[in-house]
């Protein structure tokens, strides 16, 4: 099932996740040459939202690995069940089984706890396994990704090797709390997410909030480009302008120009240190808004 | 993954591509490579594989297609275009496709290729408008490296404030910067050597036992977790230090970069808390910013009050037991010695050591006397020069002990 481009930027769309050309490439790409896929950018404008898109387009199962420092293959690819393991053992203690059949039954399928990363290469269907803020592991767990995300398979002391049933798409997505790897960048295609522009944001808003005006929509895109510009410690991203939006067609605003009370006061949504309030001060929201609307 | 499909398809493409295409491709990926690029043979197979696709029918998908596959950071990610419609559309800067490897030709390209910004000629900021983070490490440009790596030697000898060329300059700065990353990529290895001892905490393990009826299922360990080094620097911005403000605002940068735990304060007549702004990946927009909160109102350095500030506002969030605190500083204080030498105390009480940095150390015949250096030197753990890289390269083994 090979889609093109542009039936891919319609199923995100379809999907919720308004994509621009570019990304639309990459994820044909990544069926094509079979290459999981890096997505940069800064916080909030929609990294992880690619993959859940990406696994409502191919109706496949969504697969989240969260990193964090000190992650470890334990909680990412697989541990045993000791408790059950245990008492398997005792209640064979009396039946004269020798070591050697105790062992295997205790390690074997059964007492296996399936943590994502094994859990994505034994799906019958490939899953989308998306591996976020990969920079928050750490170097060692990197390298250890590295090596699956290039064999599919890993080995389990215990149970011998596994090999992937089916080849998940894969998607990291990194902040750049660390600089990653030249090795695994190289593996992956790489996509770099900006800010949407003006009209892109305006059709997220309309894609997510399909009841809200369209004139509001295209205001409230504009307003947030503008406020984007200004020097912010916290810059809002997509998610922001959802809550934005959502809260201003919630109290009924049909045109920001009428309600600057309502404007002011919802400004919230978007600013999220005391520092960014205090800098977006009334007078220069009246004074975005005049250039804007 | 599936070797075997892949050399197939090689095989089909070598069919439908023509040999001219194909050198053409290899000509784009080498000067792909000679501007800092990391590809291998997988990536020119796969840029094979693309040419011969559908995605190729067209050069407004090509170009997406072959970023995608090619980038592999922010900073390829923003080049690429250039180089891009350089190449096939042979649009100017037919330069790029002659490098043969010498170091200052692999630079200046590079140069360039950037962003085109930062021609403002205003101090340093032109000098550093590409960032060659760790990305630069890739075989593809070995060759500079050599040629860069004996300058670098020279380089690292030499005072800051007699180093005149820019490039050099630039080239002092990334010295700088990379040397920061350095300390704490051996810092943090130390570290870890040193964890390896686990052992099991046998009392806890047992007693968790006691509910599965003595059988330890739950085996707790022990592990002395170590609280990283952190490094606090208090840096002298004043007039009398502006040879080299802007070599430790690099180096500060680096630090700030690199160690998880730094924070940065500036001081010349008051104290500014310069972390955040420090905190941008992006070194000139950060120095540039930098640059303007650094810069004296005039009217000297108060050192004495600025650690006032220091201590009454900042020390108690930033402080841990594992802090070293960093002052760069000539000692040149137009306040009171004794306020100094009063504040010296109290942050001595508190942190675990103090390295007074101070660039004069490097000259000839330079003897502490300046009244406020003379007040601060008996709180002072280490006071070491720090007008070259070398200088500042010999402190890693000491903050490595603390």
């Amino acid at each position: 099932m090979t889609l093109t481009r542009a039936e891919i930027a319609r199923g995100l769309e379809a999907a919720g996740y308004v994509a621009d050309r570019d990304l639309a490439m990459a994820v044909w790409l990544m069926d094509f040459l079979k290459r999981p896929l890096l997505l940069e950018g800064e916080a909030g404008v929609g990294k992880t939202a690619v993959a859940k898109a990406l696994a409502d387009l191919n109706k496949a199962e969504l697969i989240r690995l969260q990193c964090y420092e000190g992650l470890d293959q334990n909680a990412a690819l697989y541990e045993w069940n000791y408790q059950r393991q245990l008492l398997a053992i005792k209640a064979r203690e009396g039946t004269g089984e020798n070591a050697d059949t105790v062992e295997e039954h205790v390690f074997s399928e059964k007492y296996l706890l399936e943590r994502p990363l094994l859990a994505a290469i034994r799906r019958e269907k490939p899953p989308v396994l998306l591996i976020d803020e990969v920079d928050r592991a750490d170097e060692e767990f990197e390298a250890f990704l590295l090596e699956l995300l290039s064999d599919f398979q890993v080995s389990i002391p215990e149970l011998g090797t596994v090999t992937a049933t089916s080849i998940p798409r894969v998607v990291l997505t990194s902040n750049g709390t660390r600089e990653l790897s030249d090795a695994l960048r190289r593996r992956c295609l790489y996509h770099y997410v900006d800010f949407p522009d003006m009209d892109r944001e305006a059709r997220i808003i309309l894609t997510r909030l399909p009841a809200i005006d369209s004139a509001l929509a295209h205001q409230i895109a504009r307003m947030v480009a503008a406020i984007r510009k200004e020097d912010l410690r916290k810059i809002p991203g997509v998610a922001e302008t959802l809550d934005w939006a959502a809260t201003l067609a919630g109290l009924g605003v049909a045109d920001l120009r009428q309600e600057p009370e309502a404007l002011h006061e919802t400004i919230v949504c978007l600013l999220k240190t005391h520092e960014d309030r205090s800098r977006v001060t009334p007078e220069l929201i009246d004074r975005l808004l005049g250039k804007v609307a | 993954m599936t070797a075997g499909n892949a050399t197939a398809d090689v095989g089909a493409t070598g069919e439908t591509l023509g040999p001219a295409m194909r050198r053409r491709l290899a000509g784009f990926i080498r000067t792909l490579r000679d501007n800092g690029f990391a590809l291998g043979l997988a990536e020119t197979r796969d840029a094979l594989r693309i040419l011969a696709s559908p995605a190729a029918e067209r050069p407004s998908a090509l170009k997406p297609a072959l970023r995608a596959l090619c980038a592999a950071t922010h900073s390829d990610w923003q080049r690429f275009d250039e180089i891009f419609e350089a190449y096939w559309r042979g649009r100017g800067l037919r330069r790029t496709t002659q490098l043969s490897g010498t170091p200052s030709e692999h630079v200046k390209p590079q140069r360039r290729l950037g962003q085109g910004a930062g021609e403002s000629g205003a101090g340093m900021a032109d000098h550093v408008e590409r960032r060659d983070g760790p990305e630069a490490d890739n075989p593809a440009d070995g060759s500079g490296r050599k040629g860069g790596a004996s300058r670098a030697e020279n380089l690292a000898a030499t005072d800051v404030r007699h180093i005149a060329d820019p490039e050099d300059m630039a080239a002092a700065y990334e010295l700088a910067e990379r040397l920061a990353r350095a300390m704490r990529a051996r810092l943090v290895r130390r570290q870890r050597a040193r964890r390896s001892g686990r052992r099991l905490d046998l009392r806890r393990t047992i007693h968790r036992s006691i509910s599965h009826g003595g059988t330890p299922l739950e085996l707790v360990w022990r592990r002395r977790k170590p609280k990283p080094l952190r490094l606090v620097i208090l840096l002298d911005a004043s007039g009398s230090m502006s040879l080299y403000t802007a070599f430790f605002l690099r180096f500060v940068h680096g630090v700030v970069d690199a160690f998880r735990e730094a924070e940065v304060f500036v001081f010349h007549t008051r104290l500014a808390h310069v972390s955040d702004s420090l905190r941008d990946r992006d070194a000139a927009r950060a120095i540039d910013r930098m640059s303007l909160m650094a810069q004296g109102i005039g009217g000297g350095t108060r050192i004495g009050e600025s650690l006032a500030t220091f201590n009454r506002w900042h020390a108690a969030r930033v402080i841990n037991s594992r802090t070293a605190v960093m002052i760069v500083s000539d000692g040149y204080d137009t306040g009171e010695p004794e306020k100094l030498a009063e504040e010296m105390r109290r942050l001595r009480r508190r942190c675990r050591r103090i390295v007074w940095l101070n660039p004069l150390i490097g000259w000839e015949d330079y003897a502490p006397e300046a009244r406020g250096m003379q007040a601060a030197l008996p709180y002072v753990d280490l006071f070491a020069p720090a007008h070259n890289l070398e200088s500042l390269a010999a402190l890693e083994p000491y903050l490595a002990r603390i």
